[in-house]
């Protein structure tokens, strides 16, 4: 058991260490740093070694000294190893070094006698990996769609890993992509747009779902049950098998190229979604409040307006966003019945862009850091509201 | 008096759902079924304006006559393919003017001229010309005839309205060799995604199920690929993959792990040599599987998040006391509590993945083998403009969603209201 426990501590931290150092190679390569050797290998030995020393020492010597020196030793060895880098490079394996001893600081050699140590251990660097890998796989090509936006395409071209941002050029030319994408791309209009859209489609939406959700969550009528599942059935067909119908009827209607077409299918396609969020929310309100409400003389308008809208307002606001969201992201729609410039969405702006091949790419990232900041600062800011939007919204709908 | 009540309520209920039931119908339903009818039809892009009659008209001086003008109407179908029955043409003339040998089709009544032109066939063209005068042989203003414009009607075929209909489409869907390798594609799309995003989901909850520094931070930004714009999304990654001059090929490269850039959006197969073998990959329908679990599996997450906060503490603590290590936990008492959610998850998620539209589109436009069902729609009705196509292939959709929800109903149906 020992043993096991032993070789399994030694093999997963002098593993992880390597990937963490590897991913910190990785990111400083990113910064315009010419690295061109992983050195696994070598890199692992090292790793190795200090695994193998911070459990042999164990509480043999000070605590502060043990989680100070042996990093120490471990970077200046790793320096030597490796291809010379600037200090900042090497005081980030430092940094990783400490960080790592002083994670494995209560680990030795009785520590490794106990039950389910290998278990624990590969639980614990497992998780601890899994911090980096999901922080790194998620924020990278948020990070590079920002960078990019800053950086002009012959540097692109030139030097493809080089993402660094220079802050030495004065304002205008740093936000050039921008103020291009607004002067001569028209993304103002774009912006407006896309709002009037998503508001208006939170809007139209919740006048129409909120009546519907009541009258399903409260009152008996005839086809109640059939009506209910079928809310959920409609949400499961896509927008892909509706769009040859709804083209050729807006066709000839005239409705391309029209707000007010994207509106009414906006509000369509997401009613069923809304109805059914916002009925389940109103069953949760006790009945007697509502008969208090009747025995006033309240009829249905005043029971909706006065007593179910001020008591459900969180529900409400999480199908508000979720609604804002889906409109403000929604593109199928936007690709088939817009081909006028002038009543472009963001999302649809940003698809024309590519259309042609000549379009520098930071402009196409300026835009596209334009249609995701606003969104993305929605959620932090409403976090709670969208998620519980987002968990009834996908799942159940 | 009980019975007068129940009837306040229904007609409450029905007014109250009617504005949502009828938006709902007119723009979701209808189009369902309006495919069925589209789907047996010849029908083309460019067929879908209805033909109409159209006139221009042009005013010209005579020289040697200032009391008299010459209006020209150009005449024409606006069709190509379609006729125009029935055609009846008005135009106002001013006081005291009238015309002079007017046409023998045409009469003119109280300053008005009323023309019947009967049939018109598809890109049918004329010449219509018109002499007028002034009854009291003065100058006429050519600007009061100009700003008259005429009015035509006459009654065409709406392509989408006639009742001739054809199998061709299906026939067509069915018998294009592709036809098997599109549903294969569309599988194999589906499936791995859908369990990739649900591992990667299980994966990441577990890890946030703990507690750590930064813990919210971490739940905050394991959504943001799922609340980001699916567009902005997808253009960051085809730069990041780019084999030119993409971040990705760029650091393999630097590190001398590949030699030259693999193009892994515009490359069908890749052969991969594993152990001997030699394994035939679908490259770029792989790679667009990854950037649809990257994107999805957020919401995996955050179900099976909702769920292991729900379990009671003190089945761990249980287990702990009689000796079971982290996985045996994980195994024994996670795992069996999850089971529900998972499975009706991966119904779901399947169906959403089954319709994906944008995700591939954006990529690669369907093409180096990446052509699902749903792209096909797209590429029948408007690439190749056979909007007939189009809606045969969405009907194929449709039948295939309404076996999967059976499915889904019939297995987990019931269960999905425990959760």
């Amino acid at each position: 058991m020992r043993y096991k426990s032993f070789l399994i501590y030694l093999f997963i931290s002098s593993i992880f260490l390597t990937l963490v150092g590897s991913i910190w190679k990785i990111m400083a390569t990113l910064q315009g740093l010419r690295l061109t050797e992983i050195n696994f290998n070598i890199n692992f030995l090292l790793a190795l070694l200090l695994s193998l020393s911070l459990v042999f020492i164990g509480k043999r010597i000070n605590h502060l000294i043990k989680i100070l020196v042996l990093p120490l030793i471990f970077t200046f060895i790793y320096i030597a190893m490796n291809e010379s880098a600037p200090i900042w490079y090497n005081v980030g394996i430092l940094l990783i070094s400490l960080f790592f001893t002083n994670r494995v600081k209560n680990y030795n050699l009785n520590y490794l006698k106990e039950d389910f140590v290998s278990e624990k251990i590969v639980f614990d660097f497992l998780s601890l990996f899994a911090i980096v890998f999901f922080a790194f796989i998620i924020l990278f090509p948020f990070y590079l769609m920002f960078v990019t936006s800053f950086k002009l395409q012959a540097a692109l071209l030139y030097n493809p890993l080089d993402l660094s941002i220079d802050f030495t050029k004065n304002i205008s030319d740093q936000f050039k992509s921008y103020l291009v994408i607004f002067k001569t791309y028209d993304f103002g209009r774009y912006i407006f747009t896309s709002s009037i859209v998503s508001i208006g489609t939170v809007i139209i939406t919740l006048i129409f779902a909120i009546p519907a959700a009541y009258a399903v969550a409260r009152l008996n009528f005839f086809g109640k049950t059939f009506l209910s599942t079928s809310i959920l059935i409609i949400y499961m067909f896509p927008a892909i098998v509706l769009v040859i119908p709804l083209y050729t009827v807006f066709s000839q209607l005239g409705l391309r190229n029209s707000i007010e077409g994207l509106l009414i299918v906006y509000t369509a396609t997401t009613l069923p979604v809304a109805i059914y969020m916002l009925q389940g929310y109103f069953k949760s309100i006790p009945k007697e409040i509502e008969d208090a409400g009747l025995i006033d003389g309240q009829n249905w308008f005043g029971i909706i307006a006065k007593i179910i809208i001020p008591l459900s307002l969180p529900a409400i606001a999480s199908v508000a966003l979720y609604v804002f969201m889906i409109a403000w992201n929604e593109f199928l729609f936007s690709l088939m019945f817009l081909d006028n410039p002038k009543s472009f969405t963001l999302s649809r702006a940003i698809n024309h862009l590519t259309g042609d091949a000549e379009t520098p790419r930071q402009y196409l990232m300026a835009g596209s850091v334009v249609v995701t900041l606003p969104i993305l600062l929605i959620f932090v800011y409403f976090e709670k509201y969208l998620v519980s939007g987002l968990t009834a919204g996908s799942v159940k709908g | 008096m009980n019975d007068t009540l129940s009837k306040i309520e229904k007609r409450t209920a029905y007014t109250l759902l009617l504005p949502a039931v009828f938006l709902v119908f007119a723009i979701v339903l209808f189009p369902i079924f309006a495919n069925i009818w589209i789907s047996f039809k010849e029908v083309q892009l460019k067929d879908i304006r209805i033909p109409e009659p159209r006139a221009k008209k042009i005013v010209k001086s005579i020289p040697e006559d200032k009391t008299k003008l010459k209006i020209v109407y150009r005449l024409r179908n606006s069709s190509l393919i379609e006729d125009i029955n029935n055609i009846k043409f008005s135009d106002n003339l001013p006081r005291n003017i009238e015309p002079v040998d007017l046409d023998s089709r045409c009469e003119f009544k109280s300053k008005k001229i009323k023309c019947d032109f009967g049939n018109w066939e598809a890109k049918y063209r004329e010449n219509f010309e018109i002499i007028i005068q002034n009854i009291n042989n003065d100058v006429i203003d050519k600007n009061t005839i100009k700003s008259q414009k005429p009015k035509l009607s006459g009654d065409a075929d709406n392509i989408l309205l006639t009742t001739k209909f054809t199998l061709k489409n299906f026939k067509q869907v069915f018998n294009e060799n592709e036809f098997l390798d599109l549903l294969l594609t569309t599988f194999y799309f589906t499936f791995f995604g859908t369990v990739g995003a649900i591992i990667f989901g299980m994966f990441a909850a577990q890890l946030v199920n703990q507690k750590f520094y930064g813990r919210t931070f971490m739940r905050s930004i394991l959504l943001f690929p799922y609340v980001g714009p699916v567009v902005a999304l997808a253009y960051t990654w085809t730069l990041l993959l780019d084999p030119n001059s993409g971040t990705l090929n760029a650091l393999l490269v630097n590190f001398g792990i590949i030699d030259k850039p693999i193009n892994l959006l515009g490359q069908k197969y890749m052969t991969l040599n594993l152990l001997g073998f030699d394994i035939k990959l679908r490259l770029a329908l792989t790679t667009v599987i990854m950037f649809e679990i990257w994107r999805y599996f957020p919401l995996a997450f955050l179900f099976i998040l909702a769920r292991l906060q729900a379990v009671p503490k003190d089945l761990y603590e249980a287990a702990e006391v009689d000796g079971a290590g982290p996985l045996r936990k994980f195994v024994n008492i996670t795992l069996p509590q999850i089971t529900a959610i998972l499975s009706i998850l991966f119904m779901i998620r399947f169906i959403w993945n089954f319709n994906k539209f944008e995700d591939i589109f954006l990529l690669t436009g369907g093409a180096s083998g990446t052509r699902t069902l749903p792209i096909n729609v797209y590429q029948q009705g408007f690439a190749v403009s056979n909007i007939g196509m189009g809606s045969a292939v969405s009907i194929v959709i449709v039948m295939l969603l309404i076996i999967f929800m059976i499915i889904y109903f019939k297995l987990i149906g019931k269960r999905a209201n425990e959760i």
